[in-house]
């Protein structure tokens, strides 16, 4: 009864309600059959291609924590010298921390080289893998493991506040990836027509998907969707998307919604609602907000009177 | 017809002739001469490949990986701190099974950085699955080169290969090499046909996560293969190697006056050409003294060593690496293969030439005459050069 | 000598992940729906099929999460309790 045309297969060890196995489904069906992906370690690698099992129908390539930035370079360079590459589609591939931290080096070498692979960043906002520690895009505020609430956390954990989370998207726009964008599961058509996008492009490109993590988020497996949705309409997570450096598409609202309905359906939040301290963190979440309406204009010009 | 070239130029040419597909490395003396010479063949045209230029060794590695995984042959070359960076990367390959050749230019490891010749680097990664080569001469480090892709891509063995040559002795020695025909090399060594890859026309899945009911077998394949179809293909492509260029290629070892040979003198690189010529000056003065010379470290040749040093009555082992904490690795496994075979016979460990440090003839001939029983001996320890850490 | 470690395509179809549910599961109520296919889109394990307006999860596959309930527009698909 599955779809045959299905390219990311079910009876994999995902939780449910794993907003990364949705993204990956959704990715590899627009990005269709003649596509090799790269993945470094993490959730999405570990739950899709336990041996002897794996969902995928495509060529896939697991190596190592921080390398599918350089071995799809690898395999680029390969297709290229077969005289292979056209009509291919190469995807390198990891989570924040893959992508973020320990991969960082080899994707910045990738887009630096110019090299023709979409390169995917799905965002859980930890090392959900490993069991929820915190990584460099783990939004400032956040409890994980390694950054759990207490009275000592600010004095005790080396991370300044000036950056809310490392910015990929800077990152990338630095690097003159020719396709940037941000995407969302709660839109999979949207998420999937930026996949295809990026695709029609050539050179290197970036595309930044967040994905709701019920585990590691401590949210109810069924919402998902809707805590994407919020991230999206409270300005926390705005959707944009880049052409050649230049922004060419943002989602607008006529209002955004208030950061606490995004963050109250989250436990890992649970403290921001709790005394001083958690006011005071809820107004940095307020000031992120402000800082995406100003730069990417969120929302839709009022009409003249 | 012979050249005469510096040992990085004659390797990079003789990588050429192999015609790899994809070149990707990482600039680290003293290696990147290699490098430099296959970048200016690509950009003259006289090579047509794809030459990746990486932010560390790690994606070097990385990348040759992913180039062999789409079923195309691949080359890097490296030393010291890039081969313990790509290390972890080397273990995968090995893992993944796919053919790759490696030239390491063996060099000292940090700290303290220097930059000379010792072979510290390739003992750190002897367990990595790969098979280990090494040259005594410029000359062989080429004809080692041709026999690697050789016998990494052969569809029963689909390992990655390092040929180990001396930092600076045989990378900037200038020597005559001979150069085999672009057609003969050709007929030698075919082009690469994966036995598997990433192909959208045939998918499939590498590096999954293996649980404990299966990851056991997987070591276990490698382990075999070395041992058996490498150890078998070694000494067979060196016999077609000799075949069909007229040079002699050892294979897994060399014995050097070894016919009734009582004390043996064994290494492995260029240090041999020193124990040769302490072989020569001890005969001269009728003493039974032979070399062994390892060729394959990796896998391991005991049958062989146990055969060569059958008839010997003492073994000096001199190795430019140590175990810290514990004896020289090639002292080690000699040790434990004459041991497991119930050969008696003495085996002396020395510890020379680390840095860069210059091994003298004197110093060798002195050791044989020392008839000490010693396994980790430094050798040439400058007490002035000792004292507190300020 | 090589062990067993190349994975077939979609292998995974092996491991009935259905199994996971723990009292409730998703029934179709086959009543409004407009064939938006907003759960065919939004399941994580991919396991909803169907065409025009019928659609419909396999229960080999299906890990209960309920994301297609709550996304779905008109309310035509309902958890329901399970006896396993």
């Amino acid at each position: 009864m599955i779809d045959e045309k299905i390219l990311f297969a079910p009876g994999h060890t995902a939780c449910a309600g794993c907003g990364q196995s949705l993204a990956a489904r959704l990715v590899i069906d627009a990005s269709g059959k003649n596509t090799i992906v790269g993945n470094n370690t993490g959730c999405l690698e570990v739950f899709s291609t336990g041996y002897p099992y794996s969902s995928w129908r495509v060529p896939f390539i697991h190596s190592l924590f921080e390398n599918t930035g350089a071995v799809m370079s690898g395999v680029e360079a390969a297709l290229r010298h077969l005289g292979a590459k056209e009509g291919i589609n190469l995807i390198a591939q990891a989570g924040d921390g893959g992508f973020g931290d320990i991969g960082l080096q080899a994707f910045s070498g990738l887009w630096e080289r110019g090299q023709d692979i979409l390169t995917i960043c799905y965002d859980n906002e930890a090392y959900m893998n490993t069991g929820i520690q915190r990584s460099g895009l783990t939004p400032i505020g956040s409890r994980t493991t390694t950054t759990p609430v207490g009275p000592n956390a600010a004095a005790g954990n080396v991370r300044s506040s000036l950056s809310f989370k490392k910015n990929l998207v800077d990152i990338a726009l630095a690097h003159r990836c020719v396709y940037v964008a941000t995407a969302s599961v709660h839109v999979p058509l949207d998420l999937q027509r930026r996949v295809k996008e990026a695709h029609k492009m050539k050179g290197p490109k970036f595309l930044h998907i967040l994905c709701p993590c019920p585990l590691g988020w401590q949210s109810d497996v069924s919402l998902t969707a809707e805590i994407g949705r919020l991230a999206v309409e409270t300005g926390i997570w705005p959707l944009v998307e880049y052409k050649n450096g230049e922004l060419v598409n943002v989602k607008k609202f006529k209002e955004l919604k208030p950061v606490e309905e995004y963050l109250k359906l989250q436990r890992r939040y649970n403290h921001l609602f709790q005394g001083e301290a958690g006011a005071q963190a809820l107004e940095a979440w307020r000031a992120v907000v402000q800082e995406n309406v100003k730069r990417f204009g969120l929302l839709e010009p009022t009409a003249q009177a | 017809m012979k050249q005469f070239l510096e040992g990085a130029d004659a390797i990079a040419r003789t990588v050429a002739l192999c015609r790899p597909g994809v070149i990707s490395a990482y600039p680290i003396t003293p290696q990147t001469h290699i490098v430099e010479n296959l970048a200016d063949l690509i950009a003259q045209g006289k090579l047509q490949c794809q030459f990746v230029n990486v932010e560390s060794e790690h994606s070097a590695a990385s990348c040759v990986l992913g180039a062999s995984a789409a079923g195309v042959r691949a080359y890097t070359s490296t030393s010291s701190q890039g081969l313990l960076l790509m290390a972890e990367v080397l273990f995968n390959i090995a893992g993944i099974r796919l053919p790759v050749v490696l030239c390491c230019v063996n060099r000292a490891v940090s700290a303290p950085i220097n930059i000379w010749n010792d072979q510290q680097d390739i003992m750190a990664v002897r367990d990595a699955g790969m098979v280990q080569l090494f040259a005594e001469s410029v000359q062989e480090s080429c004809d080692l080169h041709l026999q690697a892709f050789k016998i990494g891509e052969d569809p029963d063995i689909m390992l990655p290969v390092v040929v180990n040559i001396d930092g600076f002795t045989l990378s900037h020695g200038f020597e005559a090499v001979e150069f085999p025909e672009q057609s003969a090399v050709d007929v030698f060594l075919p082009a690469y046909r994966a036995p598997y890859k990433l192909d959208v026309n045939n998918p499939m899945t590498l590096g999954p996560l293996c649980g404990p009911e299966y990851y056991l077998e997987q070591r276990y394949a490698i382990q075999e293969t070395l041992n058996r179809e490498v150890m078998a293909k070694v000494q067979k492509v060196a016999d077609e190697f000799t075949a069909a260029f007229g040079r002699k290629a050892f294979g897994l070892l060399e014995e050097y006056r070894m016919e009734d040979a009582e004390t043996v003198l064994l290494s492995f690189g260029s240090l041999c050409g020193t124990l040769k010529e302490a072989a020569d000056a001890l005969r001269a003065k009728g003493r039974k003294v032979g070399v062994v010379r390892l060729v394959t470290y990796r896998p391991f040749p005991k049958e062989a060593l146990v055969r060569a040093l059958a008839k010997a009555k003492d073994v000096l082992v001199f190795e430019k690496c140590i175990s810290l904490g514990a004896d020289g690795p090639v002292y080690t496994e000699v040790t434990s293969a004459l041991y497991g075979a119930g050969a008696k016979v003495a085996v002396n460990g020395y510890v020379c030439g680390l840095g860069g440090r210059d091994v003298a003839l004197d110093e060798i001939l002195a050791a044989v005459d020392a008839r000490e029983r010693v396994s980790a001996k430094f050798m040439n320890v400058k007490q002035e050069n000792l004292g507190s850490f300020i | 000598m090589f062990a067993k470690m190349h994975v077939k395509p979609a292998a995974s179809l092996s491991n009935k992940t259905g199994s996971w549910r723990s009292g409730k599961r998703p029934q179709y109520l086959h009543k409004n729906c407009t064939g938006c296919r907003a759960c065919f889109l939004i399941c994580p394990e991919g396991c909803i099929s169907g065409s025009k307006k019928s659609y419909d999860t396999d229960l080999d596959y299906c890990k209960g999460c309920g994301l297609c309930v709550a996304v779905c527009p008109v309310h035509d698909i309902e958890m329901v309790a399970e006896k396993r």
